[in-house]
């Protein structure tokens, strides 16, 4: 069995015992989170604007239906939750989804990662296949750094979940930038006035 | 790549195009710029590369520990564990697993690990179709090439290549070498592939043992929308991908995509626990030769290795010769440091690929004594006997010269009078210092002679 092979080669080779280091601290030294959070998701072509009720984000989805996009909206205190509909869609009955509507759990300032579980998207597939996808965080589930990011979530609640830091992109053809790869063209974030 | 040619013939095979080179050797450094940037921007980024260092050190000792709680955590969450010893075997297990699903087409991420299995041309030997899905990896499949950066495999193209390309491949327009025009074309092409696949196969960045999870980290979203389209995911790891904590990723996170490209964290950093509905989820662990270089206490750090390429982007050698030069999976300076452990024979020429000016350590984010590793690398293989008669021949008259002060009096006057009276003789195409650049001037008097007549006054 290659599996007892493995280990105990690893047992008889490996170095002496060393010590696991100490949980790593850093004091949290940015005073403003949203703002590093905004200008970050825009460095990586992102767009983020602070809002103080879901207004805009109403006024956005009702614009997308006007339009007559697919819209996935899987956030229960927007109107129109139909999210129930996709939970158990395809990946290919799911292709011709435009635009999806889902909330993030933590925003992290430092990098503009917003953690989602499969739970918030409630199809794995959602986030990605979208043209444009909408997230909506609260203020105050801001948070620093990663470190903190990781102090707040349990990374197997659920049986899936991502960091998912801006729009899908790509500079493989000659390092040129381009904003949309395989994923979503376009994010949009609003941050939530707590 | 020429597997039959070493280092240095292929980087002359490169190096003829004067132009492309200078492009790669800039765009490479730009990369390097934008890492700087982004580590300056982090006051305790010394001290997040030394407690990277420190977590991968402690995992490494006790490595088998860790990889049994991993199994057993991935298993209670339903995923199927498998161990692969060497690459043949990684292969066949990947193979069972797509076959017993009767898998003929398959989408695959950017995996390294296969890359150096040759899992691809295996599988296609069987009848199975793999698709690499990262732009770059399908720019080279397409070309029938191999990646020649881990972090950007298609670096040593230019758009043009792309665009005749994907003209002869997916019908783009004939000369349209618009970069968004081409990206949006393969998104098209491969949004099918990942919606027609059978399975997904994909790499791993991290595993976790305290959660039997992995971690995937991609800019494109390919991994995932592969993965979630797909009733069976085969994820592929090297065993030196563990770490102990999820609280861990935090470290690792910060650094990685920051080291690599400059970026505060990739798009995605995907984690994966339990397979989703109606799915099927694998992880094979593989050794291939990971064993014998933990026992080797000299190189046993390089398994520390997160693969960002920072190495890569640093190294005035790579910058110069492109990664094809180093006929490996890995190359660069930590592939350098790789390959031989796995044939010293057929990899003796990479560990001299180097100016051992220590800029792949300083940039390291796990802290991997490269450089001092490739200078042990090349005290081993002269003693095993791999450095060439060239190399030999050449060390001994070095040798000669420099344990004996009269005949290093004699030579450095030899030589100095030489590159006066006959500037051609050294300021030619033979003379391999010359390529790029031009001699200096020879100085009239050694540092002795100088010495000698002034330290009377």
């Amino acid at each position: 069995m290659s599996r007892e092979k493995i280990l105990n080669a690893i047992a008889k080779n490996k170095p002496a015992p060393l010590p696991l280091p100490e949980k790593f601290i850093v004091e949290r030294t940015l005073v403003n989170l949203a703002e590093k959070f905004l200008d970050v998701l825009q460095g990586i072509g992102g767009k983020g604007r602070i809002v103080n009720d879901l207004t805009e984000v109403k006024n956005l989805l009702q614009e997308k239906r006007e339009r007559g996009v697919e819209v996935v909206n899987c956030i229960k205190d927007l109107p129109g939750y139909n999210a129930g509909d996709y939970v158990s869609k395809t990946a290919a009955e799911t292709q011709t989804v435009h635009t999806v509507f889902l909330k993030g759990v933590i925003a992290v300032a430092e990098n503009a990662a917003i953690w989602v579980p499969e739970s918030a998207a409630v199809n794995r597939i959602l986030p990605f296949i979208c043209q444009e996808l909408v997230m909506v965080v609260d203020e105050r589930d801001l948070v620093a750094n990663m470190h903190e990011a990781y102090d707040l979530i349990n990374v197997n609640e659920d049986g899936y979940g991502a960091f998912i830091a801006g729009p899908s992109k790509t500079a493989d053809i000659e390092q040129s930038l381009v904003i949309g790869a395989h994923g979503p063209l376009k994010l949009d974030v609003f941050v939530v006035r707590s | 790549m020429n597997d039959n040619k070493t280092h240095s013939q292929n980087a002359e095979e490169f190096l003829k195009d004067r132009e492309r080179a200078h492009w790669h050797d800039e765009t490479l450094w730009f990369v390097r710029a934008k890492r700087d940037k982004a580590a300056h921007n982090i006051p305790e980024w010394e001290a997040l590369r030394d407690a990277a260092s420190r977590i991968k050190e402690h995992t490494l000792s006790r490595l088998d520990e860790y990889l049994i709680q991993f199994e057993e955590k991935a298993k209670a969450n339903g995923v199927q564990v498998h161990w692969a010893n060497d690459a043949e075997e990684h292969n066949q297990i990947v193979r069972d697993i797509l076959q017993k699903h009767n898998a003929k087409n398959v989408v695959k991420s950017k995996s390294m690990l296969t890359e150096e299995c040759g899992l691809n041309f295996y599988l296609r030997d069987q009848g199975i179709n793999v698709v690499d899905t990262d732009l770059g990896e399908y720019i080279v499949q397409l070309r029938n090439e191999h990646p020649s950066h881990i972090v950007l495999p298609a670096i040593h193209l230019k758009k043009e290549d792309v665009s005749n390309t994907f003209h002869e491949h997916i019908g783009t327009e004939k000369g349209n070498k618009d970069e968004v025009y081409l990206t949006r074309s393969a998104r098209k092409v491969l949004r099918q592939k990942f919606l027609s696949a059978d399975a997904a196969i994909t790499g791993v960045n991290f595993a976790i043992a305290e959660t039997g999870g992995i971690v995937v980290c991609t800019n494109e979203g390919n991994a995932d929308l592969g993965v979630h389209a797909n009733k069976v995911h085969i994820a592929c790891t090297g065993f030196e991908k563990i770490i102990p904590k999820a609280e861990h990723l935090s470290i690792f996170l910060r650094l990685l995509a920051r080291s690599a490209t400059g970026q505060p964290v990739t798009t995605y950093s995907s984690h994966f626990h339990r397979p989703g509905k109606g799915q099927e989820m694998h992880i094979v662990i593989v050794n291939n030769g990971r064993t014998n270089q933990l026992g080797r206490e000299e190189f046993r750090g390089s398994l520390k290795c997160i693969r960002c390429a920072a190495c890569f982007n640093t190294c005035p050698v790579y910058r110069r010769s492109g990664g094809h030069s180093y006929h490996t999976a890995i190359a660069g300076p930590i592939g350098s440091i790789l390959a031989p452990n796995i044939d010293m024979k057929q990899f003796a020429d990479l560990p001299f690929a180097s100016t051992l000016c220590g800029s792949c350590s300083n940039v390291c984010p796990v802290k991997i004594n490269i450089h001092e590793q490739l200078w042990s690398w090349r005290q081993k293989l002269m003693d095993e006997g791999y450095g060439g008669f060239a190399k030999k021949a050449s060390m001994k008259v070095m040798a000669g010269v420099l344990g004996s002060p009269a005949v290093y009096k004699i030579s450095g006057k030899l030589g100095r009078t030489a590159m006066r009276l006959m500037p051609f003789a050294v300021n030619n195409n033979l003379n391999p210092w010359y390529k790029g650049r031009e001699m200096p001037e020879p100085p009239k008097e050694s540092f002795r002679e100088w010495y000698t007549k002034n330290k009377k006054a």
